[in-house]
């Protein structure tokens, strides 16, 4: 009796075609991203940008800045993006690069000090000197440390010239100095060091590491202008990026009382009454958006209450970020229950698009750690935009008028899918 | 005629009004529908009038084209050509759907509302609010002895009382004109009963109805008039009488079971011009005595008589005798 019921079973699953596709596009399609995201593809690995203020403009500090330069994993950036194509921005000040940072245009920022170059290598701690200093936006705790790792490396490899001669000071200091044929032999072998730098930044080639290069070479102090006060994990991160996603689980199931009441009958009788299929489209909207603002106001308070993430403070930021979010999720579930025939379809499809956009979105994890490409992938999924925005509120502590970007994308997304919805809606209001 | 044309309408415009111009215009008007879907003409040309305060039934089988019709007269179907008015107003307009009350043949129902709550929604959606809407809502629950379970949840309720509620949310916003649609499918005779009382109910107020039903005895119980549907045309109209009288005249029917060899009875029964129906074999007489020499017939053939009855003929009758089909094939 075992064989007809697994034969009644394929028979049915067979007849469920989504369910059949999803049981294995599901899988593939995870698989696939999760191997983009984490796959060793080294040539998408993310670079980290990093904001560099040169107050010295000496010698020492252009030969670290060329090393930073040639690190593959950097993107160094000494000037805003223009927007202008006639008139290029000024470079970084010390202050912009802190602000900068903190909007979340960078993680990281070095400023060199000016006098760097007069005692540029510190040797084991030596903080006499000017110190370089290393902004850092705590929300990515890697990148600040591969910056600072990455930034003796570069002192190491990039100015060997500058530690020799740092080497005569301290020699001249506390041994007694050198005879004159002592000293014209290191000027001499001082020149070739120069020459052997200006050749390797000539050709652009990054020396080999040879090491982690976290030997202390040169003074640098590390401080988080974006979290210094925050209680050091994600909270908002988290909230906002599951909160997301189980929003769209949601507001796609909410959505799916349409396909019920079209099954059942309902949807013809009340269209048959005064609501016309926009009106009943748009009520389901307005609950589905209260329903999920809702959801996010409960889950922030549960933050606010058991993991002390500061909601009175943002209440602003957090109602403009919330209503955003709330909408564009509410409209993307009433467009996957419009597209769909079934429950079971809505099931399969929304599962498949919900993790997808949540993978790639950063629900699951910060987009920050992805492939470059993986990044602006994200920028097409609802989770990125409304994580970006809440980040920015909670994280960042930007005013409401910081958050048009996200917002416009989220409130256009929404009327976007909406209206898409409502035109696939046509084939419930006539036979 | 106050009729509007809606013949390929498109989906989303509706027909512009058109006010009535006699003082009582007709409840109903349909003038040579006809609804395709694909390859399928579900209506094909139905012409048909209800007149105030009359019940006309539609009586068909499933797939007859009953419901198609009457989903092209509340707008949930958009005919391909004909005529349609409510009251004078074409079908669509604002007019015609306030005054048209449908009770679908699905329980279209909030399963996880109460029978108040329901009714709530449905008067709402037609515009009823405040004491209005309270009002209409006891009256409603009166109407389908569902007052002791107006707190209950639909999902709760028997299968009789969820089609007595599904039909007070048909007249929630007391139309003049209610259709039902099979509104006894599936219920127990008692439940049947207090739905004809309901129904009686209505009529009693002056409500034009129309009535579908695969049912020859509701047909014969309920309507005034009665419209045979069949392959999306009507087949006759008129009074029970009237169909009967036009189909058999004074003519009555013979039913009769045979014993024997079934080959030899089917052979028998088509030789003096009758049908096997389920086993039985029906014959028409214009005369009762011709009864006993079929019977000796019979004999003669050898076939063993099990049990012989004589009918009036009834709306089935009529139904076979037009058709040549059953009515609940």
């Amino acid at each position: 009796m075992i064989i007809p019921i697994v034969r009644t079973a394929l028979m049915a699953l067979r007849r469920d075609r989504p369910a059949l596709a999803m049981s294995f596009v599901l899988p593939i399609a995870f698989f696939s991203i999760f191997a983009a995201i984490f796959g060793g593809q080294h040539n998408s690995t993310a670079k980290i940008k990093v904001i560099l203020v040169d107050q010295d403009r000496s010698r020492a500090s252009l030969e670290l800045t060329k090393g930073l330069e040639r690190e593959a994993s950097l993107v160094i950036a000494t000037r805003p993006p223009s927007k202008d194509k006639a008139a290029a921005p000024p470079d970084y000040t010390a202050a912009t690069a802190e602000a900068a940072v903190k909007s979340g245009d960078a993680p990281v920022a070095l400023i060199i000090p000016a006098g760097f170059g007069q005692n540029p290598i510190s040797f084991g701690g030596n903080q006499n000197g000017p110190t370089i200093q290393l902004l850092s936006d705590t929300s990515d705790m890697i990148a600040p440390q591969m910056v600072g790792g990455l930034l003796q490396k570069a002192a190491m490899t990039a100015m060997p010239a500058a530690m020799a001669e740092q080497g005569m000071k301290y020699t001249d200091q506390y041994i007694g100095g050198f005879t004159p044929e002592q000293r014209k032999e290191m000027d001499a072998n001082l020149s070739y060091l120069r020459n052997l730098e200006t050749k390797d930044s000539g050709n652009g080639a990054a020396p080999a590491s040879s090491g982690s290069g976290s030997g202390g070479l040169v003074a640098v102090k590390v401080r988080s202008v974006v979290g210094e006060n925050k209680n050091g994990n994600m909270i908002s991160f988290y909230a906002a990026g599951i909160g997301v996603m189980f929003l769209l689980f949601t507001a796609s199931n909410s959505a799916g009382a349409l396909l019920e009441e079209a099954e059942s009958g309902t949807l013809d009788r009340v269209l048959s009454s005064r609501v016309t299929m926009t009106t009943l489209l748009a009520g389901k909207l307005a609950f589905n958006t209260m329903l999920a603002f809702a959801q996010l106001v409960v889950m922030f308070l549960w933050a606010q209450a058991f993991f002390k993430l500061d909601l009175f403070t943002h209440i602003p930021g957090f109602v403009v970020m919330a209503f955003c979010t709330a909408f564009a999720v509410a409209a993307f579930g009433m467009l996957l229950a419009s597209i769909c025939h079934t429950r079971a379809q809505l099931g399969a499809l929304s599962t498949l698009v919900i993790l997808t956009m949540s993978a790639i979105g950063g629900s699951m994890f910060p987009r920050f750690f992805m492939p470059a490409a993986m990044q602006k992938a994200g920028l097409f999924t609802i989770n990125a935009w409304a994580i970006d925005g809440f980040t920015k509120v909670f994280w960042r502590d930007l005013p409401v008028s910081e958050l048009w970007p996200q917002v416009g994308v989220l409130l256009a997304v929404g009327i976007a899918l909406f209206l898409i919805a409502r035109r696939i809606a046509r084939r419930w209001e006539y036979a | 005629m106050n009729d509007q044309l809606i013949a390929a309408a498109p989906a989303q415009s509706s027909p512009p009004a058109l006010k009535p111009q006699s003082p009582e215009p007709i409840p109903l008007s349909v003038d040579s529908l006809l609804k395709r879907f694909g390859q399928v003409t579900a209506v094909d040309g139905i012409s048909l009038t209800l007149n105030g305060g009359e019940c006309l039934g539609l009586l068909g089988p499933n797939g007859a084209g009953k419901s198609t019709l009457i989903r092209c007269i509340v707008g949930r179907a958009i005919a391909d050509a004909g005529r349609l008015s409510v009251f004078g107003f074409a079908a669509g307009t604002s007019e015609a759907r306030e005054a048209l009350g449908w009770v679908p043949q699905e329980l279209a129902l909030y399963p996880r509302l109460t029978c108040s709550e329901n009714l709530g929604a449905f008067g709402r959606y037609h515009g009823l609010s405040g004491s209005k809407l309270a009002q209409s809502v006891a009256w409603c629950l009166e109407w389908a002895a569902l007052q002791d379970r107006a707190g209950d949840l639909v999902k709760n309720l028997s299968g009789g009382m969820k089609r007595r509620l599904n039909m007070a949310a048909g007249i929630i916003h007391r139309p003049r004109v209610v259709l039902l649609d099979e509104p006894t499918v599936g219920v127990d005779p008692q439940s049947r009963n207090r739905i004809f009382e309901m129904i009686e109910a209505l009529r009693a107020e002056g409500t034009a109805i129309i009535y579908t039903t695969h049912y020859m005895e509701e047909a014969e119980r309920l309507c005034d008039r009665v419209a045979i549907i069949d392959h999306g045309r009507i087949v006759a109209q008129g009074t029970n009488r009237e169909l009967i009288q036009n189909s058999f005249a004074s003519r009555s029917q013979v039913l009769a079971r045979f014993a024997g060899p079934a080959d030899e009875i089917a052979a028998w029964v088509e030789r003096h011009k009758g049908r096997l129906v389920d086993g039985v074999a029906e014959f028409t007489i214009e005369q009762s005595t011709q009864i006993a020499s079929l019977l000796d017939d019979a004999a003669k053939a050898g076939l063993e008589l099990v049990d012989v009855s004589l009918r009036r003929p009834n709306l089935e009758s009529v139904f076979l005798h037009l058709t040549g089909r059953e009515l609940r094939d």
